[in-house]
């Protein structure tokens, strides 16, 4: 197991919603809590990852994804087993869009 | 003036005629002289062939004539050497065999595919010549041109008394090989796996065949279309939608190829769900050259298909297809014809679109499914991942591509040739890469080319999770570079984009996300899929397909 921890600033998500939680821990893939955070222009990730050694790659597909989409003021928690890059960005997309639904 | 030299013009002939005396002359000849004994076909084989004869032994990725390969192999070296072979696939342990036992010397195919390796070793120790590794279509020709052969070992489904053949829906490459064959002074010899009175129709006609043997079993067929639904991915199904909602409907694309794999099969099991939804039925994926693949039931089923042509067939599907002869191609007896030359034509010519995915991509879009070590070969990819030049026939799709490519002033459509992949593959492998494993192995294997599988210049879309570039509308080879990188994700290839470059191209709509294109991430669920199981196929089928055991797991 690796643990990661990561800051972005992003540009502030307008409301706090109830936790959303997106996706299952399983060979391959991940879960991604989704939280409201302290600060309305910081994005809190962390990542909990049985692959070691992809920090760099983790940091690259956060910060693309905390750039893209307004996500200030949430702390996102990541519960990950070996999954890529692409399904990693898909359950980010959902898990904020399950937030974000929840706010509506 | 001078006299020419004399000389015999039916030295073919001859020669035949000669071998079938030696044939005689060890008692082979049964029933009707054509009936041969299965303990006796090494006999017949050295008895037929000659040392450096041009050998046919059929075989694709799906049926195999595989008694008469094993048995070639069998035959001894010392009498039937030098041989050349010309043969679609090499792919049994038997195949490999006859070069390592010293049977044989020249291979001249398309793929390779489980002996890949195997292949590469031989090489390297010089114990085989590779001609050239062709396309389907591209061999199929060289046999009425340089490569005829001069003795054909076929699979048939049967066989009556008088040595006429019936194929069976896997009617695949027979009746190419055959016809090169049997009309150059060839010889052709069929293993079958009954024999009939009378035949369910008569797919090759008795003077063509000179032996028919009945195999010890029936011919193995690979079930090597058949992908289960309930291995696709939630990435592959946002992939899909995003193909299906930005190409397919795009271009209003109506005549198709797909590849194999799971990426397309993901596109096969939306169209009664996503592209319904999107009010696609009728608009897309009407007409199809196609394996029977048992993904695109539900889509049949649902009426979004109304032709299919098929290279092959596939395992289990048979009785499905019989009951659907609107959609498939089948005999007066009810069972399909496959033809893999017509359908590899249809792919070529009369297809808008090939779909299908690739191992390796470089920044050119080259793409390749060679990697270090293996010598695969491509198979049809080429032919139906091509866009033909000489193609003269208009449609709405072909047209709008080849305006977007050539402007509006265009004089030829363009076909649509679509590279669908996951920016990486299992264990974190990069899909796209500076350099194609294809050159190394070009050095390694003392080749003439790169095996490239599909040329960049032949591309017009590449679809990955992080979105579609469209090459078609890039107008120089730095656009071409950035829109690949763009859709290149978090490879290395990806990561060193030029990210403004690359914004740029998506203001232009040559590079789109799936928020371009108003694709919600929450739908991209396996819940869309309209089969989730093998088993939902065999429902959809209303109890037609019959799966092979591996896939059925209830």
């Amino acid at each position: 197991m690796e643990k990661l921890e990561f800051k972005f600033p992003s540009q502030a998500l307008l409301a706090a919603a109830p936790p959303a939680l997106c996706g299952v821990v399983g060979s391959g893939n991940l879960e991604i809590l989704v939280r409201s955070g302290v600060d309305r222009q910081i994005c809190e990730i962390s990542v909990n990852t049985s692959a070691r050694g992809f920090g760099e790659t983790w940091r690259a597909v956060l910060a693309t994804f905390a750039a893209s989409q307004a996500v200030g003021g949430t702390s996102i928690a990541i519960n990950d087993m070996g999954a890529t890059p692409a399904v990693v960005s898909l359950r980010l997309a959902q898990a904020l869009a399950d937030y974000r639904g929840g706010a509506q | 003036m001078n006299a020419p030299l004399p000389r015999a013009w039916d030295s073919l002939r001859q020669s035949r005629g000669k071998r079938l005396e030696r044939a005689a002359s060890l008692g082979l000849h049964g029933k009707n002289g054509k009936e041969i004994p299965a303990d006796r076909i090494i006999d017949l084989l050295e008895a037929v062939i000659e040392r450096g004869d041009r050998v046919c032994l059929e075989g694709n990725n799906q049926k195999q004539a595989d008694f008469l390969a094993e048995s070639l192999a069998d035959c001894d070296p010392a009498r039937i050497n030098h041989l050349q072979m010309v043969q679609s696939v090499l792919a049994l342990p038997s195949h490999v065999d006859l070069f390592e036992r010293g049977l044989a010397s020249r291979l001249d195919f398309s793929f390779s595919g489980p002996q890949g390796a195997r292949l590469a070793k031989l090489v390297q120790q010089q114990r085989i010549e590779i001609g050239a590794i062709h396309t389907y279509l591209e061999l199929f020709g060289r046999y009425f041109l340089d490569l005829t052969p001069n003795v054909a070992l076929i699979a048939a489904q049967a066989a009556d008394a008088q040595g006429n053949l019936y194929l069976g829906p896997n009617t695949e490459d027979t009746p190419a090989i055959v016809e090169a064959t049997a009309f150059k002074g060839g010889i052709v010899i069929a293993q079958v796996n009954e024999r009939l009175d009378q035949l369910p129709r008569v797919d090759v006609p008795a003077d063509w065949v000179d032996f028919t043997v009945l195999a010890p079993k029936p011919n193995y067929i690979e079930p090597l279309f058949t992908r289960d639904p309930a291995q696709i991915t939630e990435v592959q199904v946002l992939m899909a939608m995003m193909a299906i909602k930005g190409i397919y409907a795009e271009y209003g694309v109506t005549r198709l190829n797909h590849g194999i794999g799971f990426d397309t099969a993901a596109i096969e099991l939306l169209l009664p769900t996503y592209a319904a939804e999107l009010g696609l039925k009728g608009k897309i994926c009407t007409h199809w050259a196609l394996n029977p693949h048992p993904t695109l039931i539900p889509a049949i089923e649902s009426g979004f298909v109304e032709s299919v042509h098929c290279f092959g067939s596939e395992v289990g599907m048979d009785p499905y297809i019989a009951a659907r002869s609107d959609v498939f191609f089948t005999g007066a007896d009810g069972s399909m014809r496959s033809n893999r030359a017509f359908c590899q034509t249809a792919g070529l010519y009369a297809c808008d679109m090939f779909i299908g995915s690739t191992l390796q991509m470089d920044l050119a879009g080259n793409s390749s499914t060679a990697t270090l070590g293996r010598i695969t070969g491509f198979g049809g990819a080429p032919n139906m991942g091509s866009d033909p030049h000489g193609r003269r026939h208009a449609s709405p799709a072909w047209l709008k591509a080849g305006r977007e490519a050539y402007g509006p002033q265009a004089t030829r459509g363009r076909k649509l040739v679509v590279q669908m992949v996951e920016t990486f593959r299992e264990h974190m492998a990069p899909v796209f890469v500076e350099e194609l494993d294809a050159w190394q192995l070009q050095h390694s294997m003392g080749a003439e080319l790169p095996p490239i599988m599909i040329h960049g210049d032949d591309v017009s879309h590449i679809v990955t999770e992080e979105g579609i570039a469209n090459l078609l509308l890039c107008r120089t080879p730095e656009e071409r570079e950035q829109a690949i990188r763009g859709v290149a994700g978090f490879t290395p290839v990806g990561m060193a984009r030029d990210k403004a470059m690359v914004e740029n191209l998506r203001d232009r709509g040559i590079v789109r996300r799936p928020e371009d294109l108003g694709i919600n991430p929450r739908q991209a669920s396996r819940g869309l899929l309209a089969a989730r199981s093998v088993k939902d196929l065999v429902r959809w089928s209303g109890g037609l397909y019959a799966p092979p055991s591996r896939f059925r797991n209830w």
